[in-house]
């Protein structure tokens, strides 16, 4: 299998992926494979495993099945889920980003925004002040956060800009995969509209691939290139997101595109 | 004294907190738990270095215990003299004659010498412990030498002061592998943490030991466009004259007058007694 897929340019491959809360099912035989570019949109109910699949995806929970290959820089597939614990968390601070629903989750609330920003990169072993606050007032610019507010703590920011900064603070390393978990959750719409707009930009500048999970349908219409449709745990529909949108197929999707209010 | 075990703690316990050390020894920078005994003092006072204290002591040692430099507050006469009761060691305010020394957050001035044994008393031995509350989190950073936060600490301060604003325990790196905390001394003394002594640190409250073997590498954390700095007050002792020492601030009235002396009372005080007169001295 492993060398099959070595042939093509995949960038993230996962294999039959399960996880079982005792008896109960959190996601099960989950497989896609995700390219470079690419962004895969993940949407379903409240407790129909988008979360679970995420977080098993990014190595914050173990799965109890399954395999999922990541595309180093040297280009070979690696199994993330058996390399060891080094190796993962430094590709969760290099080639990975994780963009939480709460920003509290995803940003240091007692340190400056310049200070949140820079850490990835401190991380990583920069140690020239003065560059790494270069590189912040860059990417504060780049989520349209104003320069005189980077000695600034994140408490003393509203929810879009909070955000917008985890937003920053993940992309700083230059991540080739970003996974993000219901990004515009709890934002008011013109808030959102305005963060998609700036995600949908970020995406297609840098050339991400992006795993987005979300229940909100505009979001992966706007951003997302391919849908997956879950429901207690197993994936129910996938396809090409117009595709899957416009002409829903399983009775699920019918009736999650359906519930969707028109104004 | 026939009360007591030589120097209050039973040997079962003193074992346990050598084993402790030797392991502190073995792995330069790591923080060892141990079993931290209730000592008759409160948590705060020193309790981590009593405990050491006691498990390297020998009946032949000569033992100085220093507070903020100086040997005669109370927190020092107080550790001093229960050793004094409880292991009828000799004890000394010379630097240079003392075996095992007892120190609340200073280096004694006056260079350390191979044989000697400087122990501190440590508050909080976790140097991440106030960006990173968990101590799970805390230890997984060590064993993977994720040590990226520390740095974040150091961006803080000079995002916020416009350069390296920790003045005290100024966090080092150990042996190129552990970041350590040196327990609350003047970033002027982080420079004698490269010593001929063994330097041993014990944490009572927080259950922790760490060490720093003779000769060992020891490098202050900080950015290549802001170089670590030992800072001190500017200025020469008022007392001895001495330009190249630790100073505290003493405020002398109502009236806004202050004298910076040395803090190493010790140094000064030798200092003296060899004839160096400061501005505000009278010749001894």
């Amino acid at each position: 299998m492993k060398d099959m897929i070595q042939d093509t340019d995949v960038l993230l491959s996962v294999r039959g992926l399960s996880k079982f809360y005792g008896a109960r099912i959190g996601c099960a035989e989950v497989s896609f494979d995700l390219f470079p570019g690419e962004v895969m949109g993940i949407v379903g109910e409240s407790g129909s495993g988008k979360s679970t699949l995420l977080n098993c995806m990014a190595g914050h929970l173990t799965p109890d099945r399954g395999e999922v290959f990541f595309a180093g820089r040297d280009g070979g597939l690696r199994d993330t889920l058996r390399m060891s614990e080094p190796e993962r968390r430094m590709l969760g601070r290099t080639d990975w980003a994780f963009v939480h629903q709460h920003a509290r989750d995803g940003l240091r609330m007692n340190v400056s925004a310049g200070g949140n920003v820079g850490e990835r990169l401190m991380a990583v072993g920069a140690r020239h002040y003065g560059a790494i606050r270069d590189s912040a007032v860059d990417w504060l610019g780049r989520v349209e956060i104003a320069e005189d507010r980077i000695d600034d703590r994140p408490t003393a920011f509203s929810g879009g800009m909070q955000q917008r900064l985890q937003i920053a603070r993940n992309l700083i390393t230059g991540p080739r995969l970003v996974f993000m978990d219901e990004p515009t959750g709890g934002l008011d719409v013109s808030v959102q509209a305005r963060l998609l707009d700036l995600l949908r930009g970020l995406v297609r500048e840098m050339g991400l691939s992006a795993v987005i999970v979300t229940h909100d349908l505009a979001v992966v219409r706007l951003l997302a290139d391919r849908l997956m449709v879950m429901k207690d745990g197993h994936v129910v529909e996938s396809g090409l997101t117009d595709q899957v949108l416009d002409d829903p197929q399983h009775g699920y999707t019918q009736l999650l595109v359906s519930s969707v209010l028109q104004v | 004294m026939t009360d007591y075990n030589f120097a209050y703690l039973d040997e079962q316990t003193k074992r346990m907190i050598r084993r402790a050390i030797l392991k502190g020894l073995a792995v330069p920078g790591y923080q060892v738990p141990f079993a931290s005994r209730e000592m008759p003092m409160p948590y705060g006072w020193g309790t981590g270095g009593v405990q050491v204290s006691a498990a390297v002591m020998t009946p032949e040692d000569r033992f100085k215990v220093i507070d903020q430099g100086s040997d005669d507050t109370t927190n020092a006469v107080s550790i001093r003299r229960f050793f004094e009761r409880t292991a009828d060691v000799a004890v000394t305010e010379e630097t240079q004659e003392a075996t095992v020394i007892q120190t609340r957050h200073r280096i004694p001035e006056t260079p350390l010498e191979a044989g000697q044994i400087l122990v501190y008393q440590v508050p909080i031995p976790e140097p991440l412990r106030f960006l990173e509350p968990s101590e799970v989190e805390t230890r997984k950073m060590h064993s993977l030498e994720e040590y990226g936060l520390m740095h974040v600490k150091l961006y803080e301060d000079i995002s916020q002061h416009g350069a390296i604003a920790t003045a005290y325990a100024y966090p080092v790196m150990v042996q190129d592998r552990y970041v350590m905390d040196p327990s609350p001394i003047p970033k002027f003394d982080n420079p004698k943490l490269h010593s001929p002594a063994i330097q041993l640190f014990g944490a009572g409250r927080e259950q922790r030991i760490y060490a720093v073997p003779p000769f060992t590498k020891v490098v202050s954390l900080d950015f290549e466009d802001f170089p670590f700095e030992a800072s001190k007050a500017a200025g020469a002792c008022a007392l001895c004259g001495a330009d190249n020492s630790y100073l505290d601030e003493v405020i002398m009235d109502d009236a806004g007058h202050r004298m910076f002396v040395c803090s190493d009372t010790d140094f000064c005080t030798t200092r003296r007694a060899q004839g160096h007169v400061g501005a505000e001295g009278v010749p001894s």
